[in-house]
């Protein structure tokens, strides 16, 4: 039977292989004659790399090479590229060789690589290299490399500032000096490490024969790496096929195209046999993508009533030791262009610096600049609340962009999709009890207890993008999607896509769609995804673009092969094409709906063509591609309740009430996980995560057995609902909901904290919220 | 990663363990690996050859052997945190079990295993010490007994001689009076104390006849707080007086442990609070 499109909760068809342990992910492919990478890093964050003394482990039994940054750029192998270079903010952009040359720039800096015979003994080889280093002064804080007498990173990067970013509307200054009250704050947006749960894995087959190579990689966007690659390796694109088989979570950290990808096809040129990568978790704290990092001054204007007049923020965000494939554009225009939130705030300005540190580089981690602007909103608006003694709820109310359907232009440019943002506040209020729980919040002050209730009403840009923005803002790619749509002779179908989803369930989603679409039951779709060479040219998944931007050009499809099913159809039935319907998979004859013919029928006939329209080409196939004319703005509110024990400066969450707006929901249950999970991601940054760096730029939290990421038993059960406000800019009218929960969750949280603590005067402090910080706030403010 | 430059046994029996502990100098015995393994994937540890115990009989299990209650080396956390001898004779060994870690690692990780790491963090060593635990060792040259306030001697360090073997653990049941509590803030990353405290009542006619009040995580190995002990013998134990003796705390441990999650000061400060509450609770038990 068909499926729904809309609110059919079907299970996951992923689910089965993934939790059975059958699903194949990279590290899974044996290869015949297949050789072991192992990285040599640098111990130090920054250091003259003097010799790198290879002889002796070379001649080890089952070692096949080793090889150093130089053997790479001479056997034509070119530094990293970065694919986003925001204009007019002289980005700079220095050179990010796979291995290191001469420098080290951050603890985990490849500067060797061995390949042997065995994984275990690549490793230990690996160990026994000798590298001669001459340790240099290391900075690992943002604002701080800016300053005068600090280590320089990179020749032609004075101050380490890569690059300074403005946005602009309305006139900030003018309101600034007509408000009745401004606040200020100086947030830190901590580093997090993202912690897919499969690390990252590389196995590269390259044939000296036709130079062609096949990589398989724990990818988000296959066809991104195979692009970025054929700039970098010197083989060309149509020779490099990247395959992503299962990837176990990606949360961004696996968009980038990494160093290790481009080694393990140096290493197959070079041994003459498959290489294979494989991280440990030790590395992946250290050579994978880290995320947010942002130090901000910000304050925010307003007039007695509550009107919110200005944003004035001055962000130093840091972006490691080299620049990531997506990295500038995370704190610039997935950051600054969003931070009137929600609100009607006219006059915006922000300046933004890029600023390279000796730490791992930074890219676009769940949520990705959005939930920077969204922290710094949403802790503002509590801040002029208090200030005017006014109630959270009300002063969002005061400033919300009122409900629209069909666009509206906010101070930084860009113009949002649709909204009913006092339509989710509302729902949630009502869900939450409010006025009750203020009323028990109340009570248990004159107890002396501590009990919080804290807002975040938020609307997010996803589902990138347009492809015209993308060029404009500075991306190096397109933004489009695509898809193919295959009915085989059995009637059975192949959708083939250009995203590559890595856990959110679109093999599922889109077969609904398929099934609802075009009449034919769920289990007979298979979705195939994540292979350069099995699928359509499409620019992978994240900004949570894989089902609003994926399912444009999957109903592009979908409608081609309605059109030739009619055609098709009329010719069997000896109809006109014009008095062709579909209707639950069926193509009936208009006002006959006993003359019909499935699509299975179609699907057949199409594939034999024994009698079929004249000039009409055989097959039932149709490619479609989707460039959408919008991003999409999904949004929602969220209500958190904690209670903090004021002798331990423990929290404790209690309840945790989410309503969100995604447009049209087709899978319930997917878009539930999605929440919780993002839910659980932010609570982690408001919470227990944050990487810390000492004075020599080590990583002091270098493992899990340090770094604190949140547990299901941390958590209440949470109280979730929707709304529904439909996007126009594509045929379904959804939204994305990948990254909600991350956005909203991490201000609630801490908003809901510092409501906790405001009797005791506390009204600020730095996340993670660890008791200890907690604790030491209250004895001061005690004493 | 771990090198694979090791050799490996696995023993049968623990004299055939203690004679290869013997010959191969910087070898290591694992039993969950809880311990041992993460070491070695950190190469904090490379030992030249492992000898698994888990294959010897008679290491593992939990028993009633006359009036003393006889916990095998071997024994997992999840088997003694669901073990009903124990939840009946000593309820607060079960439950200090029942917080280790996450269900994984007490499926795997063992109580010999986690007293002769002697991690500062680890939870058994504090409530051993509390509940004046016998450690049973054999080596070559025989079996010997150690009491647990003895055996803990500095940071991963006890107070095995080379080529000994941890063997069993003795505890006495509680009498009817008697209750323990533990009480810890787990570290949200890995669960470890990042202070633990045990506090063991035994109560007369309404006094306290007995305490025991021990604390591990902000030191190297757990420490008595004999001052609370002394505080607490012969008095009612109401809240200003359990109140007096958690206060002790503090000068019982004048240079604490800290790292990036918590300082020496804050894990004092966490110690002191967990002993109020501990106390209280054992109190509570230990009046049935």
């Amino acid at each position: 039977m068909a499926s729904r499109i809309f609110g059919s909760g079907i299970k996951r068809r992923e689910d089965p292989r993934l939790i059975t342990g059958q699903a194949r992910y990279t590290d899974d492919f044996v290869l015949p004659g297949m050789a072991h990478l192992a990285v040599v890093r640098s111990p130090y964050a920054h250091a003259k790399i003097r010799a790198v003394r290879t002889k002796k482990v070379a001649a080890m039994d089952g070692v096949l090479g080793v090889f150093t940054g130089k053997d790479m750029k001479d056997a034509g192998f070119g530094p990293i590229p970065c694919a986003w270079v925001v204009p007019g903010s002289e980005t700079k952009t220095p050179p990010y060789p796979p291995i290191a040359i001469d420098v080290a720039r951050y603890v985990g800096n490849a500067v060797a690589i061995v390949v042997a015979t065995d994984r275990y003994l690549a490793r230990d080889a690996a160990e026994a290299v000798e590298v001669e280093y001459d340790p240099l002064p290391a900075v690992a804080d943002a604002e701080k490399a800016t300053g005068k007498g600090q280590p320089q990173l990179h020749a032609d990067v004075p101050n380490n500032v890569c690059f300074h970013w403005k946005v602009s509307g309305g006139d900030v200054e003018a309101a600034f000096k007509s408000a009745d009250v401004v606040v200020q704050e100086r947030i830190i947006n901590q580093r997090l490490i993202p912690n897919a749960m499969e690390p990252r894995a590389a196995l590269a087959q390259y044939s000296p024969a036709t130079n062609e190579v096949t990589l398989w990689v724990t990818s988000q966007n296959p066809h991104i790496v195979r692009f970025l690659l054929s700039l970098d390796t010197g083989i060309p694109e149509q020779k490099i096929r990247v395959i992503a088989p299962e990837v176990g979570g990606g949360f961004g950290s696996k968009i980038p195209h990494y160093p290790e990808d481009s080694m393990v096809i140096f290493a197959s040129k070079m041994c003459g046999c498959p290489v294979k990568w494989t991280e440990t978790r030790s590395e992946n704290y250290r050579g994978t993508i880290h995320g947010r990092d942002h130090i901000q001054d910000v304050e925010m204007a307003a007039k007695k009533d509550g009107t919110i007049l200005a944003l004035r923020a001055k962000v130093w965000a840091n972006l490691g030791a080299y620049l990531s494939t997506a990295s500038t554009g995370i704190p610039t225009i997935l950051h600054g262009l969003m931070l009137s939130g929600a609100y009607d705030i006219k006059n915006i300005h922000e300046d933004v610096y890029g600023v390279f540190t000796n730490t791992t580089p930074t890219d676009a981690y769940r949520g990705a600049g959005r939930p920077e602007a969204t922290f710094m909103v949403e802790r503002l608006v509590d801040l002029v609340a208090q200030k005017l003694k006014m109630d959270p709820a009300d002063i969002r109310r005061k400033n919300f962009i009122p409900p629209f359907t069909d666009g509206h232009a906010v101070a930084t440019g860009l113009t949002y999709d649709s909204g009913n943002y006092v339509g989710a506040l509302d729902k949630a209020l009502a869900m939450a009890g409010y006025a009750a729980l203020r009323k028990q919040q109340a009570e248990l002050r004159k107890k002396g207890e501590h009990m919080g209730i804290g807002f975040s009403t938020y609307a997010e840009i996803c589902g990138l993008g347009p492809s015209q923005v993308a060029g404009a803002v500075g991306f190096g790619g397109g933004l489009w999607e695509s898809a193919i749509v295959r009915f085989h002779p059995s009637g059975k179908v192949v959708v083939m896509v250009g995203i590559s989803p890595h856990g959110q369930g679109e093999e599922t989603t889109f077969a609904q769609i398929v099934s609802s679409e075009l009449g034919v039951p769920v289990d007979d779709v298979e979705v195939v995804h994540g292979d350069t060479e099995r699928t359509p040219m499409g620019w992978g998944s994240y900004g949570s673009r894989s089902t609003p931007v994926g399912s444009g050009a999957l109903m592009g499809a979908i409608t081609k092969i309605r059109e030739k099913s009619k055609i098709v159809t009329a010719h069997l039935l000896e109809a006109a094409v014009e008095d062709i319907e579909y209707a639950d998979g069926k193509f009936f004859v208009k006002g006959s709906p006993g003359k019909f013919k499935t699509i299975q029928d179609v699907a057949l006939m199409a594939n034999v063509a024994w009698n079929y329209p004249k000039g009409l080409e055989p097959g039932l196939e149709a490619s479609a591609f989707f460039d959408p004319p919008n991003f999409v703005y999904p949004f929602g509110a969220h209500i958190a309740v904690v209670r903090v024990d004021a002798e331990t400066g423990e929290i404790r969450l209690e309840r945790y009430i989410a309503v969100d707006d995604c447009g049209r929901v087709i899978n319930p249950m997917i878009v539930e996980g999605q929440i919780h999970g993002g839910i659980v991601q932010g609570i982690g940054q408001a919470l227990w995560e944050g990487a810390v760096y000492d004075e020599s730029a080590q990583l002091l939290t270098g493992s899990m057995m340090d770094y604190a990421l949140p547990k299901a038993d941390f958590f209440p059960k949470f109280e979730l609902a929707m709304t529904e406000t439909p996007t126009t800019v594509n045929p379904l009218g959804v939204k994305g909901i990948g990254e909600t929960g991350t956005i909203a969750s991490t201000p609630a949280v801490y908003n809901a904290v510092m409501d906790a603590l405001l009797p005791l005067g506390i009204r600020k402090l730095d996340m993670p919220l660890t008791p200890e910080r907690v604790w030491r706030a209250i004895q001061s403010a005690r004493r | 990663m771990y090198s694979d430059n090791f050799e490996y046994y696995r023993p049968k029996t623990v004299s055939e363990a203690a004679q290869l502990l013997k010959k191969h100098k910087g070898s290591r015995l694992l039993a969950g690996g809880h311990s041992l393994l993460p070491a070695m994937k950190f190469r904090l540890a490379n030992p030249k050859a492992v000898i698994d115990i888990g294959a010897i009989k008679g290491l593992c299990g939990i028993q009633m052997r006359g009036k003393t209650l006889w916990i095998g080396a071997t024994t997992t956390h999840a088997d003694i945190a669901a073990s009903p001898v124990l939840r009946k004779a000593c309820p607060v060994l079960a439950e200090t079990a029942a917080q280790i870690g996450d269900l994984q690692v007490r499926n795997r990780g063992t109580i010999g295993g986690s007293i002769a790491h002697a991690d500062p963090a680890a939870d058994f060593p504090t409530v051993l010490v509390a509940l004046g635990a016998t450690i049973v060792a054999r080596g070559g040259k025989g079996e010997r007994k150690i009491p647990a306030d003895k055996f803990f001697v500095d940071l991963f360090t006890t107070a095995l001689k080379s080529g000994e073997i941890v063997t069993a653990i003795l505890v006495a049941p509680h009498g009817r009076h008697t209750a323990g509590v533990y009480a810890k803030h787990p570290h949200p990353a890995s669960r470890y104390a990042v202070a633990g405290v045990a506090a063991i009542v035994e109560l007369k006619d309404g006094v306290c006849a007995r305490a025991s009040l021990v604390v591990g995580g902000a030191t190297a190995n757990p420490v008595v707080i004999t001052a609370a002990e002394t505080a607490l013998a012969g008095r009612k134990p109401d809240g200003p007086t359990i109140e007096k003796a958690a206060s002790a705390v503090a000068a019982a441990i004048p240079d604490p442990m800290g790292d990036t999650y918590a300082s020496g000061e804050f894990r004092v400060h966490l110690a002191t609070v967990l002993a109020k509450r501990a106390l209280t609770a054992a109190v509570e038990r230990a009046r049935g």
